[in-house]
């Protein structure tokens, strides 16, 4: 198959390659993250997932029209603001969420599978009642577009650079939170035994919905980002839930680091296969790949001994 | 410019004195109905369809929920913006129309449903409705068992022709086939590389062109890919289209992909105004989403264009934004689901009559004078003769017309050696 | 210490009856009265073939009751098998569809016109089977039944629970729908199997043929109650249920807990795959789009909706939803999203039994009240209040 091409080619796609593979591997560390936060750490199972990174990407969409009609001068740099605003956004929604609906849920993990999916209907109605139900288009300041000039073969995507950054401030970010804070002890204590964290006086209630928050808060730095690769509509959330879900149970569920690891094999599974055959079918091996995977070891990669 | 408002004209003019024969009924019909009094219900409805004294009903079924309303939203819009303008003209055959919408929910069994409650609950005289193929093929049986009439809007796979549907679209080798060789004679384009959604149409889009590229045009085709609807991550794909260096990139991507594909290629650092692409599936529609600046550069190839210069189309667009809106934008589909009622109109005139058969049987070489698209005419086969035109995107999401085929393309649905 | 059959005692009243309760054998009157006779007298021809649809759902729903409500397994992959049945029957009809003189246009006569579209010139080998009708039959359930239990009987060994087992279902929906629309030269691709005529020369598309299909559609789906029923009432059923809730202890008291899980899961299936059959009886084809995620979860809804623990619930539940859909998305569009969003969360929320829940907890203890306060003075009044069943 590549008999045809120079060896200098060669090499530079397989650089390109290795680069697409580790941007793929970014996109679904940041789509699994919140995801993993909130399903590995506190048994929600948020079907809605992807409807908050949707709200993330609206109001990015909403702060690139408000630059670009009040503020053109500061529009090279409204994205950054963009991501804090979606954080805020999502998070404040997953908070009230947690308050109104999942608080009452917690012993029942597969109602809060309905009670989300029912929520993630509303949000996709709401987003089609306020912003239509076409795509809208999120424009990027000149500078997010575009790519690196390596050597004359060789280039980079600048907007795959700029998500792989933003993961990676994210998930240095979340393991200081979870590993290192205070915050982050009182929510490990709650997972792990809920009465005794309660009874050491840790207010389990403000932990669980602050933790929730969180999660839903960085699905929507993750939509806030996707805008540059993705896009932006009511149902667009759908399209990511599966492979979130995928790679937060592959893992194993409880483990950040599982996260990462799982997302780390499948997107470089998805993108080598993807380069070798066609892309329908690299979808199908990857998937199939996974689940068989989980029917020989359905605790996924890696594990926390937890006792519930 | 201006130079396209009269090539417009003069094909037309030339088509009518061509088919003088074939304009004649047209005219003919239209002076004697602005005179004529309404002829009586009995005599124009003998088969129980809702027609009164005033009234002729008619059915409009899209989906306005779902994830195909985004689709579908700017045909049910032009339909009732046809449909007013009729009504506005003094109906047909003296009767008003009355619409029925009803909401296909993106949902192809709804599609089925809702066209049986159209034509058995409801008698619509026709049906302007569906626009993937997969709810076409649901309602087919139910047009062709009830004996319905169904003007169907979109550009399509081809390989079907049924008795009781008008192609208002093009079928696939009107689209391919002419803008390949413009671009293999412009470009001196040998080598292709497609990508596509995994769906039928694509399929045997992109199967079509290959056919053309390899036998017609004797180039080769590097590399041929589909992902499944929704996909959203082409990086790969991107790169095996850096390795292979193809001199056209042809895209049939439909949906949220699309949106993900242009910006990656864009991010990818694929210049669209030195490497050639050409789509058969972004309207101006579709750009809304992807943002100008990541497919400007990029050649489309469709029937109509919002920017064409020509009176018609001077009429239509403002009169499509007074209705639904300044910021709105008006896609090839947009503009062929326009026609139906028109088509509708006029083969109904002809045949002096309501009826299915009777308008089926007078709809071929029915002529439509003022689409915006400039002039159809409905062929044996229930496609409509129409150009293929390439333009190229622009940064403001409008595109600029590059080609034009010189005639009207001939709808083939069955393309032999094609298939 | 409870055993696992003390703490069955808590959720499901165990009584010296053997198969059903007098209220249940009134349910059942009642759902056979609606379905088979108060419906077909009142609706048209058109709405009935809707209900008859929606029955079909109701098949799927009552699989769930089982392995759901009763054995705590949530499949959100139940479309599966579903369309797995639906395509079966389908195959079938497409090829009677496809006889040579039907398809002389094609470069290949007598295959399916996908095919030849796609330049496939003979049949494909497992395309052979549904030529014959029995064969089709048989194999309407035995696919989907042996796929199920490839899925859940490698899963259920492994003991994997919950929300994994939820998950993993729904990745298979994914993964099937990707297969089905990628395949198209073999499968029809995203359009699906259309234009069915008949069936073993019967035409389907009449409204007589619909009428017939809608009574034995009706008949199938009493049938399978019943079984369910009897399901329920054996010691497997109870099984499930201490399995449910306590599988460990069950596991202790030596039963193999994957093996009655397994049962539980491929009864479903093969109730989702008769629910499919029916559904391309009477729709007239079959497609992708009722393989996915989105009609899997819808069902489950369906049976949340109707109750989770009660099989005649489950009916009712799906009746409800599909009624409530097909008439508000009539006339509000844009409302009925909100108003389905509202559904799954206020059932989840205020009432996790659903229909049945509302029934058992709050109608049926004031009724039998009325009854028994009827009973004691003079037990001859009772049959005036039959009626309020």
């Amino acid at each position: 198959m590549f008999g045809e091409y120079s060896l200098g080619d060669l090499s530079s796609i397989f650089v390109m390659q290795g680069f697409a593979g580790l941007i793929l591997f970014s996109v679904y560390v940041l789509m699994a993250l919140g995801l993993a936060i909130i399903f590995g750490q506190m048994g929600v199972i948020n079907m809605a997932h992807g409807e908050f990174m949707i709200l993330g990407a609206y109001v990015t969409y909403l702060c690139s029209t408000f630059f670009q009609n009040h503020l053109p001068a500061l529009f090279p740099i409204y994205f950054f603001l963009a991501m804090i605003l979606a954080f805020m956004a999502s998070g404040a929604l997953g908070m009230l969420v947690e308050w109104a609906l999942i608080r009452h849920l917690y012993k029942r993990p597969l109602d809060t599978l309905l009670a989300t999916w029912g929520l993630s209907l509303m949000l996709q109605q709401a987003y089609r009642s306020i912003f239509g139900a076409r795509e809208v288009g999120v424009e990027l300041p000149s500078w997010l577009i575009g790519s690196v000039q390596v050597t004359d073969s060789i280039e980079i995507p600048i907007n795959g650079l700029f998500v792989m950054a933003v993961t990676v401030l994210i998930t240095v970010g979340v393991a200081v939170l979870i590993f290192r804070s205070r915050f982050g002890q009182q929510v490990r204590a709650v997972m792990a035994n809920r009465p005794m964290a309660g009874a050491v006086g840790i207010d389990s209630e403000k932990v669980d919905r602050y933790t929730f928050g969180l999660g839903c808060g960085i699905a929507g730095v993750a939509g806030s980002a996707f805008t540059m690769i993705g896009s932006t509509g009511p149902t667009s959330g759908q399209l990511y839930i599966v492979d979130t879900f995928l790679i937060v149970v592959f893992g194993g569920a409880a483990s950040l680091l599982g996260t990462i690891a799982s997302a780390f094999s499948i997107s470089q599974t998805q993108s080598t296969l993807e380069f070798f055959l066609s892309g329908s079918m690299a979808k199908v091996l990857t998937l199939l790949a996974v689940v068989g995977i989980l029917m020989l070891r359905p605790q996924g990669l890696f594990t926390l001994k937890v006792r519930r | 410019m201006a130079d396209e408002t009269e090539k417009g004209l003069e094909s037309a003019l030339r088509r009518r004195l061509l088919m003088g024969l074939a304009g004649l009924p047209a005219l003919a019909v239209m002076p004697r109905m602005a005179f004529a009094a309404t002829p009586p219900t009995s005599a124009v409805n003998t088969t129980g369809l809702a027609v009164t004294d005033t009234e002729v009903t008619v059915g409009i079924l899209h989906s306005a929920t779902g994830t195909m309303a985004i689709s579908e939203t700017g045909s049910i819009q032009s339909e009732k913006l046809a449909i007013e303008q009729i009504n506005a003209a003094g109906g047909v055959l003296g009767r008003k129309i009355k619409v029925i919408q009803e909401d296909g929910a993106s949902d192809w069994p709804t599609f089925a449903e809702k066209a049986k409650k159209l034509l058995v609950n409801d008698h619509c005289a026709a049906v302007m409705g569906c626009w993937t193929s997969a709810s076409r093929k649901a309602a087919l049986p139910v047009f062709e068992q009830y004996n319905g009439l169904l003007y169907y809007p979109t550009f399509y796979e081809g390989l079907e022709q049924s008795k009781n549907v008008i192609y208002t679209g093009q079928e696939a080798t009107q689209q391919i086939l002419a803008s390949l060789d413009w671009v293999h004679k412009e470009k001196g384009a040998k080598s292709f590389f497609m990508v596509g959604s995994d769906y039928i149409w694509p399929r045997t889009s992109n199967k079509i062109a290959r056919k053309h590229v390899e036998n017609v045009l004797k180039g080769t085709v590097s590399g041929e890919e589909y992902f499944p609807l929704g996909h959203t991550q082409f990086n790969s794909v991107i790169n095996k289209i850096k390795l292979k260096k193809p001199d056209v990139i042809w895209v049939d991507v439909v949906g949220g992909s699309n949106v993900a594909f242009y910006k990656q290629l864009k991010a990818a650092g694929i210049d669209l105004n030195k490497q050639v692409l050409l789509t058969i599936s972004v309207t101006e529609d579709e750009i809304d989403g992807i943002g100008g600046e990541n497919i400007a550069g990029a050649y489309s190839c469709m029937k109509y264009f919002q920017s064409l210069k020509n009176p018609n189309n001077e009429a239509f667009v403002p009169a499509f934004k007074k209705m639904w809106g300044e910021k709105t934008v008006i896609g090839d589909v947009t503009q062929a689901a326009y026609l139906g009622p028109f088509l509708w109109k006029m083969a109904v005139e002809k045949a002096g009559s309501f009826d299915v058969d009777k308008v089926v049987a007078a709809s071929p070489g029915i002529e439509l004078k003022t689409a915006p698209e400039g002039y159809v005419k409905i062929h044996e086969n229930h496609h409509l003769w129409s150009k293929t035109r390439v333009a190229r995107a622009k940064p403001d999401g409008q595109f600029e017309l590059v080609y034009e085929s010189p005639e009207l393309i001939e709808p083939n649905p069955f393309p032999k050696g094609y298939q | 210490m409870t055993n696992p059959i003390q703490s069955l005692t808590k959720s499901v009243t165990v009584n010296d009856n053997p198969f059903m309760k007098p209220i249940e054998w009134l349910s059942l009157a009642l759902l056979v009265v609606v379905i088979l006779v108060v419906l077909p007298a009142t609706l048209d021809a058109f709405r009935l073939n809707l209900v008859g649809k929606y029955l079909t759902y109701a098949f799927v729903a009552l699989g769930l009751v089982i392995c759901w409500g009763y054995a705590g397994i949530l499949s959100l992959g139940q479309g599966c098998f579903f369309g797995l049945g639906g395509y079966c029957m389908a195959m079938y009809l497409k090829l009677e569809a496809s006889s040579i003189e039907n398809t002389k246009i094609q470069s290949t006569p007598g295959i399916p016109d996908f095919m030849d579209w796609n330049q496939i010139t003979s049949l494909p080998w497992f395309w052979k089977p549904f030529q014959s009708l029995p064969l089709t039959l048989i194999l309407v359930i035995a696919v989907p039944v042996l796929f199920a239990f490839v899925i859940s009987f490698a899963m259920f060994k492994r003991r994997v629970g919950g929300t994994y087992f939820a998950i993993i279902t729904q990745a298979i929906a994914a993964i099937l729908t990707i297969l089905i629309v990628g395949q198209q030269g073999y499968t029809g691709g995203i359009n699906g199997i259309t234009d069915l005529r008949t069936l073993h020369g019967w035409d389907i598309r009449t409204d007589s043929a619909h009428n017939i299909l809608y009574f034995v559609n009706g008949g199938l789906l009493i049938g399978c109650i019943l079984i369910a029923q009897f399901v329920k009432k054996s010691k497997l059923g109870r099984i499930l249920v201490a399995m449910r809730d306590k599988e460990d202890r069950v596991r202790f008291s030596g039963y193999s807990v994957a093996g009655f899980k397994v049962f539980a899961f491929c009864l479903a299936a093969a109730f989702a795959a008769i629910g499919g059959a029916m559904f391309t009886l009477q729709v007239g084809f079959m497609s992708p789009s009722f393989v996915g995620i989105v009609p899997s979860i819808d069902m489950v809804i369906y049976a949340a909706v109707g109750g989770r623990m009660s099989l005649f619930g489950a009916i009712w539940g799906t009746l409800l939803v599909n009624w409530a859909k097909t008439s508000f998305s009539e006339s509000f569009p844009d409302l009925w999203l909100f108003g389905l969003g509202a559904l799954f969360i206020l059932v989840v929320l205020a009432f996790p039994n659903g229909l049945a829940g509302i029934w058992r907890e709050h109608l049926e203890p004031r009724l039998t009240r009325r009854v028994k306060a009827l009973r004691a003075p003079a037990p001859a009044i009772i049959p005036q209040s039959a009626p309020a069943e």
